[in-house]
């Protein structure tokens, strides 16, 4: 049995009421609450621990820094990778891809080269492509999708070109769920020894992510997405890009020497952490880690799985009602719209009723543009929540159907 | 009737709605009865830019009165769209400039809007204001 209910008392804000009515949380794609223990652990920090790291030699500042890189060897170990060093703290998601397209488009990437991405990027693992291809006068290429939301693998193929200099893919899409055969995605690549990024920001919350087994060059996710706190996240990359790429920001931490007229800069990892970091963050990362693995992430996507089967099922039940994204491998979200109805009013009773789900074009106008919809309405699973939650987006969405139409 | 008195009315209407399930029922009746706009405004130049739904405007000045027609995707939108221009259309630019439309606020219309939707609204208001600022200046002060 999935301990539910235990699980439920570890997250404050799910008792919370929202227009007198109990708070039904279906938007986590967009972000995840957070168990007591990781809010305990930042409150920790403050009151007990808080300290810049890597600086002094006093005993806070020596304890922070320790458990500062106790929390990055954890997380070489949850995803998989070979060294503590290969693993960069950033803001999140869009910041570990705007340092890759910076860094290694400034390095690699010149007049004429290619890069390749899909229709169903989220617009941090498009934007920063397409702007950093226009000034090197580069071309972005998109791999197509299937009838079912999931990618075109052959058309993938017939991308590749002598010109590719990396292909930068999204492991699961915010918007339809699907779940990418990312090792496949690389293998291919690696044929032609092109490395390619993957966008993990709706992966390592719901599935075993193992980057070495991937072969994955880089790859990025954001602990907000993972019960871990906002304004923190990971860039995984292979050692050889990392110490080849030049560094994104400059600043304190990230030198070795500075003189008046150069720098010579720091090794792995500090080379791409200028500025104090966000310790909190990282310890709060720590916690949300050792949440996951405690109650299992075999568990955990197990029971997400039996969520997502549910809820498709119930909401198919709709007349009118078309699910966007259904392919095989899908992680545990919906995004649907119904016929005649637009998003915006639907979304806007399903929250009066208590249900918070996002609609809109989830940050991939892209792919609203590519399906030819406005957006969509989608509600997004955690291990926290239940199939009378589930029942309860159901109602909501056929009150809205019966007010709408 | 003046503006400020066409918002009264709209003001004791919604008095009497008990919830928010109501207000929304006769928003979306609103939107559904608002008169369709000409399909050639329903272009890119008419859009209002700021709102999550598309909305369509337009306004033409006629015997000294501003005249709107709107449209929108969403039909809860199209029902706002509606209660603004029972306000503001057949008003003289400058009675429309001059409106602080209070009756927003009174009726909890904001409040139920998400922090996008009632961006979007400030963008219909302020577009629909600009139409009168510019009749006001093309048409000289006697409007
Ligand atoms: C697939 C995907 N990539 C990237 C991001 C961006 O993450 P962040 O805003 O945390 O940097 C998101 C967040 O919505 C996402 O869903």
């Amino acid at each position: 049995m999935f301990p539910i209910e235990k699980i439920r008392a570890d997250f404050p804000i799910l008792q919370t009421k929202v227009y007198n009515k109990p708070l039904v949380y279906f938007d986590n794609a967009a972000t995840t609450q957070k168990p007591k223990q990781v809010i305990q652990a930042i409150s920790t920090y403050y009151e007990k621990e808080n300290c810049n790291i890597h600086r002094g030699v006093h005993f806070l500042s020596v304890k922070a820094t320790e458990a500062y890189e106790e929390a990055r060897c954890a997380i070489r170990d949850f995803i998989g990778a070979k060294h503590a060093h290969e693993i960069i703290f950033t803001r999140g998601t869009t910041e570990a891809i705007n340092l890759v397209a910076y860094s290694f488009g400034k390095k690699y990437i010149s007049a004429g080269d290619e890069v390749i991405t899909s229709v169903m990027e989220h617009h941090s693992n498009f934007v920063p492509w397409q702007q950093m291809c226009l000034e090197q006068k580069a071309t972005l290429k998109f791999i197509p999708l299937l009838e079912d939301g999931s990618l075109d693998i052959p058309a993938f193929r017939n991308l590749i070109s002598e010109k590719t200099r990396l292909v930068a893919i999204t492991h699961i899409s915010n918007v339809l769920g699907t779940i990418n055969p990312i090792e496949k995605i690389i293998a291919i690549a690696h044929e032609k020894d092109i490395p390619v990024l993957v966008d993990g920001a709706q992966s390592v919350a719901h599935t075993t992510v193992d980057v070495q087994s991937l072969d994955a060059d880089f790859y990025c996710f954001s602990g907000h997405k993972m019960y871990a706190p906002m304004g923190i996240g990971v860039l995984y990359g292979k050692e050889h890009w990392l110490e080849e790429m030049p560094p994104y920001q400059m600043g304190g931490e990230m030198i070795k020497e500075v003189f008046f007229t150069h720098t010579t800069f720091n090794e792995l990892p500090f080379k791409f952490e200028a500025g104090t970091p966000n310790v909190e963050g990282v310890l709060g990362l720590h916690t949300a880690i050792r949440y996951m693995l405690d109650t299992g992430m075999d568990r955990i996507e197990g029971y997400e799985q039996e969520l997502l089967d549910y809820a498709t099922q119930r909401l198919l039940g709709i007349e009118g009602l078309k699910i966007y994204g259904t392919a095989k491998h899908k992680a545990s979200l919906i995004s649907f719209l119904m016929h005649g109805i637009h998003p915006y009013d639907a979304g806007m009773i399903i929250d009066k009723l208590g249900v918070a789900v996002r609609t809109g074009h989830h940050c991939a106008m892209p792919l609203m543009e590519y399906l030819h919809i406005p957006g969509t309405i989608r509600a997004s699973f955690a291990f926290y929540n239940t199939k009378e939650e589930i029942d309860r987006l159901v109602e909501a969405v056929v009150t809205a159907k019966e007010m709408l139409l | 009737m003046t503006i400020s008195e066409i918002e009264a009315e709209i003001v004791s209407e919604f008095s009497l709605f008990e919830d928010w399930m109501d207000k929304y029922n006769y928003l979306i009746e609103l939107g559904k009865s608002l008169p369709v706009i000409d399909p050639k405004y329903k272009t890119e130049q008419y859009i209002i830019s700021g709102c999550q739904s598309q909305v369509w405007l337009h306004a033409e000045y006629r015997e000294g009165k501003v005249v709107y027609t709107a449209d929108s995707d969403a039909i809860i939108t199209k029902g706002i769209v509606s209660l603004l221009i029972r306000v503001l259309a057949n008003q003289s630019p400058k009675d429309i400039v001059e409106a602080n439309l209070d009756f927003i606020d009174t009726i909890g219309l904001r409040e139920h809007l998400s922090p996008t939707r009632s961006n979007g609204l400030n963008s219909m208001i302020k577009q629909m204001k600009l139409y009168a600022v510019v009749f006001q200046q093309k048409y000289g002060e006697r409007s």
